[in-house]
């Protein structure tokens, strides 16, 4: 039997103190676990660029090829096409690309590519991650007279021109992503890599 | 009763390295904290250990990182492989290299084994003495032989730098017979270094060898006495906790 | 809070439970060092889950890849090489911290009535918890868990008639293979620890229904406060044990974080010098030996010229220790007040169980085994002296009221 008065004080401030400096540790411990789920060295490293052969193809055809697990479109415009992308710009979002992050420096012109006639693309739609169909056809019944060929996205109805560019009064809000690409030959583009002309 | 468990426990904590054959060791005189050291043996390991010996568990920028190189230094000192592609070998690529076993074996009889974690299955201190340990055997196929690792396949390729070993032998008597076995090697040809400038190429070849067999280890050690303190810090607290509470008990 | 708290009580025993096992759980005012076991162990099996889980999440139980995903943990995850030291130097700390908490129960008796089925729960626990280690051991893939593997499956092939088909049932194979790791991997991570959980809960139940034992023996539900009933020795657990299980923990991490931090290889016992080689089914590491929590019980396997035998003492050495409550026939609990035959017994057992161990790590020469030999009739004879001399025992008097 205890014959001190217990001093409730003194109990109640050791009761808090540890607590604070052990919950200081709970979260601590906490850090590496849940770091451990950030991307590993292996993701980081694993976008190795692709090289893509555009040789033999035509005129309005589109080229799909895989670059770190996403679909990436090199479509082959004609100057009809190209003719036709200033038609839509008060329709647009973000007509001339002003959103840096959507395309890299060299792709921020009116044809938002290295060279006029060949648009590269990473098809993945900016809304919620579908992969938009190509539709190059003009006025067709589902999409309007006004439509002057593009991307429709099947999920939620978003869609781009023929530069990838975001119509506006669709979900989706940003710009077709351009991915980092140059030409390692005229007949080969690699994508996921920023450099010169072989 | 518990303190004399726990001396014998701790009186059975093997103290003694020894290796296959029992040929004793020297030890490798590493600071694995110096990533200078680390840098130039990186350095050497690719000038010439790489050419042959993958190390697939490691990548190229990893050790950009821990040892201060830049890209452009990794690029110059360490890569200079192509991928399957043709393309230059990315900062962030696994050390592997282009020999296939089959090609190993018929070159030299065995597979030539990754290296990667070789530091922590033999230690340092075998690797260290296996550098330095090959001496001229006219019976192997290579010309040379090692007294750490006896009729080993691998070529003396650091015989340019140390100079070429012979074996000096020493004849004892076992249960009434004369048995032969190598007392010590000696220099007989010198090489490009001399011995002390050689050990400390091997030195820093090994320092290199144990990084790689676990880059973390500096960053381990220096996250451990931080959370040691503060669990010195907590005890405090805990113990104070604890004998208040337990002056009610009697 | 106090009616929220209301709420989940009228629905579900929350203040019931917390009660009847913490705050109103009458344990002995008088645990010493030896009494701290019970609750690290339990916060070791906690810290295998997680860091368990967590590796789960990138490890690759296919024979190709099991090596490196290893190394990739060890590399490329973000502090995986953190989770996994836990997990290594967690495997070695369960069975020391179980090994103590194992002996206190064999010094202080708390194997004896009314308590047989708490130790009963505790050895199949023991039992779990072996081949729980030995099957998260093959999971690296290296040459020590490969051949580790193959020597203790092929131990199976020793029974007579079923041998074979048994081993070959086991592996999934006609030598350890793919098959052998996946189904492995499958009981390490999901049923092994459900098995244990369950066996950890049914062990503290049946605890919290007879009350803990204490260094003297001495039952102190005997002697009860007339009005409120409570144990004259005993405290509740919570606040007095919580707050001195805490320091407990602690001075355990302290020590765990050491040897984590500073010496994960453990000098090449926790962590095997061979594991660090990739598996190789066509060449045997000069020296096999268990993980070091094993050894006593592979010394004595080593010790006996035939396989089946060798096997049989192995299992029986185990298997003893589940009747302790039947061979201890001394009324005495605790070593305090038992003789000096039983003291030396106990001695003798504890250093033979350490000196095997050693054994068990040498490389076999006919000294080794002729001490092995020695040792294993050392450890058998244990039982054999205390079941002979604990039914008349001559015990000092145990007093009626705890000690300090």
């Amino acid at each position: 039997m205890s014959t001190d008065v217990v001093d409730k004080d003194r109990r109640r401030f050791l009761t808090a103190a540890t607590s604070v400096v052990g919950a200081v540790g709970v979260g601590f411990v906490c850090v590496p676990f849940i770091e451990s789920w950030l991307p590993s060295e292996r993701a980081k490293n694993a976008g190795a660029p692709i090289d893509a052969n555009i040789s033999k193809l035509d005129e309005g055809r589109m080229l799909t090829v895989e670059w770190q697990s996403k679909p990436v479109w090199i479509v082959r415009r004609s100057q009809q096409t190209l003719d036709n992308l200033p038609k839509n710009d008060d329709r647009l979002r973000d007509p001339h690309s002003e959103v840096e992050s959507q395309q890299p420096p060299y792709a921020k012109n009116e044809y938002r590519s290295r060279k006029p006639e060949f648009l590269v693309l990473v098809g993945i739609c900016t809304h919620l991650g579908c992969s938009p169909t190509y539709r190059p056809d003009i006025g067709p019944a589902d999409l309007g007279e006004d439509w002057l060929g593009g991307f429709f996205c099947p999920c939620h109805s978003s869609t781009y021109d023929m530069a990838g560019r975001v119509f506006q009064g669709v979900p989706a809000p940003l710009n077709l992503l351009v991915p980092k690409h140059y030409y390692l030959t005229d007949n080969t583009i690699r994508v996921g890599e920023d450099g010169e002309a072989a | 009763m518990k303190k004399q468990i726990l001396i014998l426990l701790l009186s059975i904590l093997p103290l003694a390295v020894y290796a296959e054959g029992n040929v004793h060791l020297e030890h490798a005189p590493i600071d694995t904290s110096d990533m200078a050291s680390v840098q130039r043996g990186a350095k050497h390991f690719v000038d010439y250990c790489f050419s042959c010996h993958s190390a697939k568990y490691m990548r190229f920028n990893r050790i950009g990182r821990d040892t201060g190189m830049s890209d452009a230094e990794l690029r110059e000192n360490l890569i200079f492989t192509t991928n399957a592609k043709g393309a230059p070998t990315k900062l962030g690529a696994l050390m592997t290299v282009a020999m296939t076993d089959d090609y190993a074996k018929q070159a030299f009889g065995a597979a030539v084994p990754d290296l990667t974690l070789e530091a922590r299955a033999r230690g340092v201190d075998w690797v260290y003495t296996y550098l330095k340990s090959f001496y001229v055997d006219p019976h192997r196929p290579t010309g040379v032989n090692n007294t750490v690792f006896p009729d080993v396949a691998m070529p003396d390729v650091l015989a340019s730098l140390q100079g070429m070993q012979k074996a000096m032998y020493k004849t004892e008597e076992h249960q009434g017979i004369q048995v032969e076995s190598i007392d010590h090697l000696e220099l007989e040809q010198p090489g490009s270094m001399t011995e002390e400038e050689y050990d400390a190429f091997v030195a820093d070849l090994v320092n290199f060898m144990s990084y790689l067999s676990e880059p973390v280890q500096n960053e381990r050690k220096s996250l451990g006495w931080k959370v040691l303190l503060y669990l010195a810090v907590f005890f405090v607290f805990a113990y104070l906790l604890k004998k208040e509470y337990w002056k009610d008990v009697h | 809070m106090g009616k929220l708290i209301g709420w989940i009580d009228d629905r579900f025993p929350l203040t019931k439970m917390w009660n009847e096992h913490l705050a109103e759980y009458y344990a002995p005012k008088n645990f010493n060092f030896w009494y701290f076991f019970g609750s690290l162990a339990l916060m070791v099996l906690v810290i295998q889950i997680v860091s368990g889980i967590f590796l789960a999440m990138h490890y690759k139980p296919d024979a190709d890849l099991a090596f490196s995903s290893v190394e990739y943990i060890m590399r490329d995850v973000p502090y995986g090489w953190l989770i996994r030291y836990i997990h290594s130097t967690g495997a070695t700390a369960f069975f020391i911290v179980v090994y103590m908490h194992m002996f206190r129960g064999l010094m202080y008796g708390s194997y004896k009535k009314p308590r047989e089925l708490i130790w009963l729960f505790g050895m199949f626990i023991y039992l779990a918890l072996m081949a729980e280690a030995f099957m998260g051991y093959l999971l690296p893939w290296g040459q020590m868990s490969y051949w580790g593997a193959q020597v203790i499956i092929s131990l199976f092939g020793a029974i007579p008639v079923i041998g074979d088909d048994l081993t070959l049932w086991i592996r999934g194979d006609f030598v350890i293979s793919d098959a052998t790791l996946n189904r492995f991997f499958a009981l390490h991570v999901i049923a092994l620890p459900l098995v244990l959980i369950f066996l950890v809960v049914a062990h503290i139940l049946a605890l919290h229904e007879v009350g803990s034992n204490n260094p003297d023996g001495v039952e102190i539900k005997k002697n009860k406060d007339p009005v409120t009933h409570i144990p004259l020795d005993g405290i509740p657990f919570h606040p007095y044990y919580t707050v001195k299980d805490i320091v407990g923990v602690v001075v355990f991490l302290f020590i765990f974080s050491t040897v984590m931090f500073y010496f994960p290889d453990g000098g090449g016992y926790f962590l095997e010098h061979a594991n660090f080689v990739a598996s190789n089914p066509l060449k045997t590491p000069v020296h096999i030996a268990p993980v070091w929590y094993f050894t006593p019980f592979y010394a004595i396997l080593r010790a006996v010229p035939d396989k089946l035998m060798g096997v049989g003492a192995m299992g029986s050495a185990i298997v003893l220790l589940f009747f302790m409550p039947w061979i201890d026939r001394c009324k005495v609990k605790s070593i305090r007040y038992r003789s000096s035959i039983y003291k030396v017994n106990l001695t003798v057992f504890a250093i033979s169980f350490v000196v095997l161990g050693w054994l068990a790590m040498q490389p076999v020469t006919s000294t080794i085994t002729m001490l092995s030999r020695v040792f294993s009739i050392f450890y058998f004879g244990f039982f054999v002296v205390l079941f002979i001399t604990s039914r008349n025992e001559v015990t000092k008097p145990v007093p009626d009221r705890v000690t300090e």
